[in-house]
């Protein structure tokens, strides 16, 4: 269980990003941080990542002290992949940081690259890559250490719809197969409600949780058309409405 | 027009231009120690080709030295000044110092302190063309994107790890940049150290041609080494121009 209490993050020049976060993430759940830019979505998921220490408050993550290498896997709105290296030494980096030897790393960088949907691309530098593969390869990359949280910073935002959609599958597919603990960033009102089974709401400047909501949608390809879903994105707006200055 | 038109284009352009000149200095009789014709120029070529040809060499050998140890000293500098913030604040405004003193200003001095003339001329190319490569170097390390930092140490990087495997890769294509400008400018450093150590009595390099062909009043001879001089700085802008192609169409192609 990961839990935060009380946290709050100021930058030095007194602005307040955060305030009074108190919240749980429960072990295989899928967490939406939603809400509008500059709320503190990713400060909090720094915070999360043990990258950034908190200025008042708690995290734990289950154990004492900080999180260790490779427990934490991050993926950002760019893929941020290294362009001289291919899929698969791109995946291979972390766990090369960690000194593992290519020998004893290649099987998991292929697990890796095969949930992702990639075989057959391990050799394609990311000038090669699309920009839905490499965000694939950017997931890879989070996933081949197998860490316990995996962090997700509006990964999808720069993609296009269809590709978008298709990630979002992708990714909740992968999500139910490997019973991983993520927290989705995102100010995307429809992809909080697609994806997440935990829905933190925030506020704007600075921010905090003004509600957390734990729908619970049908799976498989009657979501995206369901009124459940139709439903969950309009308590949403509707909860947005009262906590957005008009 | 169609891409081979275009091709030889230039060329149409220089021959016209080159007879063009010839014909011009025929018809008004101009006395070749003011104008000379294309064609005197070429004799003094050809009369001159040992002596013009050793005095290439000579400069050339300046300036590889020079983009070498630019290549090493810049390169260690933006390392460290990336590395310490103290370091950078002491390094800086004396690197600006030097860069911004023209070299014929101080050339007399370095040669006097250095002795050794080969030396003299290289430190004096040194000090016109590391600063490219500083910079150049310094601006690429700085762009690593954070994100790519906050992966590392994550992942429990070591500063050398993120040196070797992160940053100096990044800075790689602002360092072939650099690169690039540094080799004409210690072309430069190089001819202007050798016109200083020419006048103090150390002749070499394609400036002591020039003085030499001047004081004789050889003013074709003068012509060719210009030219010549011309020449090898467009070379080595060229020849880098494509080992920074070659260099990242291999390491970052699909
Ligand atoms: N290192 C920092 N120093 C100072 N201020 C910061 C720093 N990092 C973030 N901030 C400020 O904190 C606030 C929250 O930033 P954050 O990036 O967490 O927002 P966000 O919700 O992720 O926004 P977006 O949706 O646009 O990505 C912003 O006003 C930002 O300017
Ligand atoms: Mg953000």
């Amino acid at each position: 269980m990961f839990t935060l209490r009380h946290v709050a993050k100021h930058f030095g020049d007194g602005m307040k990003a955060l305030e009074d976060i108190t919240a749980e993430i429960p072990p295989g759940s899928f967490v939406a941080l939603l809400g509008p830019s500059g709320c503190g979505k990713s400060t909090l998921l720094r915070l999360l990542s043990g990258l950034e220490m908190p200025s008042s408050g708690e995290i734990s993550w289950g154990h004492t002290g900080k999180p260790a290498p490779g427990e934490i896997g991050y993926v950002f709105q760019d893929p941020t992949l290294l362009p001289w290296a291919n899929a698969a030494e791109n995946v291979y980096l972390p766990l090369r940081l960690r000194r593992e030897s290519w020998s004893s790393a290649m099987p998991r960088v292929h697990t890796a690259l095969a949930q992702v949907g990639l075989e057959g691309f391990e050799q394609s530098k990311p000038k090669g890559l699309s920009g839905g593969m490499r965000m694939r390869v950017s997931i890879a990359r989070a996933l081949v250490s197998e860490p316990a949280l995996l962090l997700m910073d509006e990964p999808f935002a720069a993609l296009d719809e269809f590709t978008r959609h298709k990630l979002q599958d992708d990714l909740l597919a992968l999500w139910r197969r490997t019973g991983k603990t993520v927290v989705f960033v995102t100010h995307s009102i429809y992809e909080a409600a697609y994806l997440a089974n935990r829905i933190l709401i925030m506020t704007p400047r600075p921010g905090r949780i003004a509600a957390t909501l734990t729908p619970n949608l049908p799976v498989g390809v009657e979501r995206r058309n369901s009124p459940a879903y139709h439903a969950l994105v309009s308590e949403i707006t509707a909860s947005f409405q009262r906590i957005m200055p008009a | 027009m169609s891409k081979s038109v275009e091709r030889v284009a230039p060329f149409l352009f220089g021959l016209t231009a080159l007879a063009l000149w010839q014909g011009a200095v025929w018809m008004t009789h101009t006395p070749s120690y003011v104008v000379p014709g294309p064609l005197k120029i070429l004799r003094a070529f050809y009369d001159s080709r040992t002596a013009l040809g050793a005095g290439l060499l000579s400069t050339l050998a300046v300036t590889g030295a020079a983009l070498l140890a630019s290549t090493i000293l810049g390169v260690f500098l933006a390392v460290a000044m990336a590395a310490s913030s103290f370091f950078r604040a002491a390094i800086q405004p004396w690197a600006v110092i030097l860069q911004v003193t023209p070299v014929v200003a101080i050339a007399p001095l370095i040669i006097i302190w250095v002795g050794q003339p080969f030396l003299a001329l290289v430190v004096c190319a040194v000090v016109v063309s590391f600063f490219a490569i500083l910079s150049n170097t310094a601006a690429g390390l700085a762009a690593t994107p954070p994100e790519l930092l906050d992966l590392f140490l994550l992942n429990g990087a070591t500063r050398w790890q993120i040196l070797f495997q992160l940053s100096l890769p990044y800075a790689l294509p602002f360092f072939l940049t650099g690169l690039r400008l540094a080799g004409t400018l210690a072309l430069v450093g190089a001819v202007v150290a050798e016109f200083v150590a020419g006048s103090g009595g150390f002749a070499s390099g394609l400036a002591w041609q020039i003085i030499e062909a001047s004081y004789r009043l050889q003013i074709p001879r003068m012509f060719a080494a210009l030219l010549l001089l011309g020449a090898a700085g467009i070379v080595i802008y060229a020849v880098l121009g494509v080992l920074e192609r070659v260099v990242l169409t291999r390491r970052d192609g699909a």
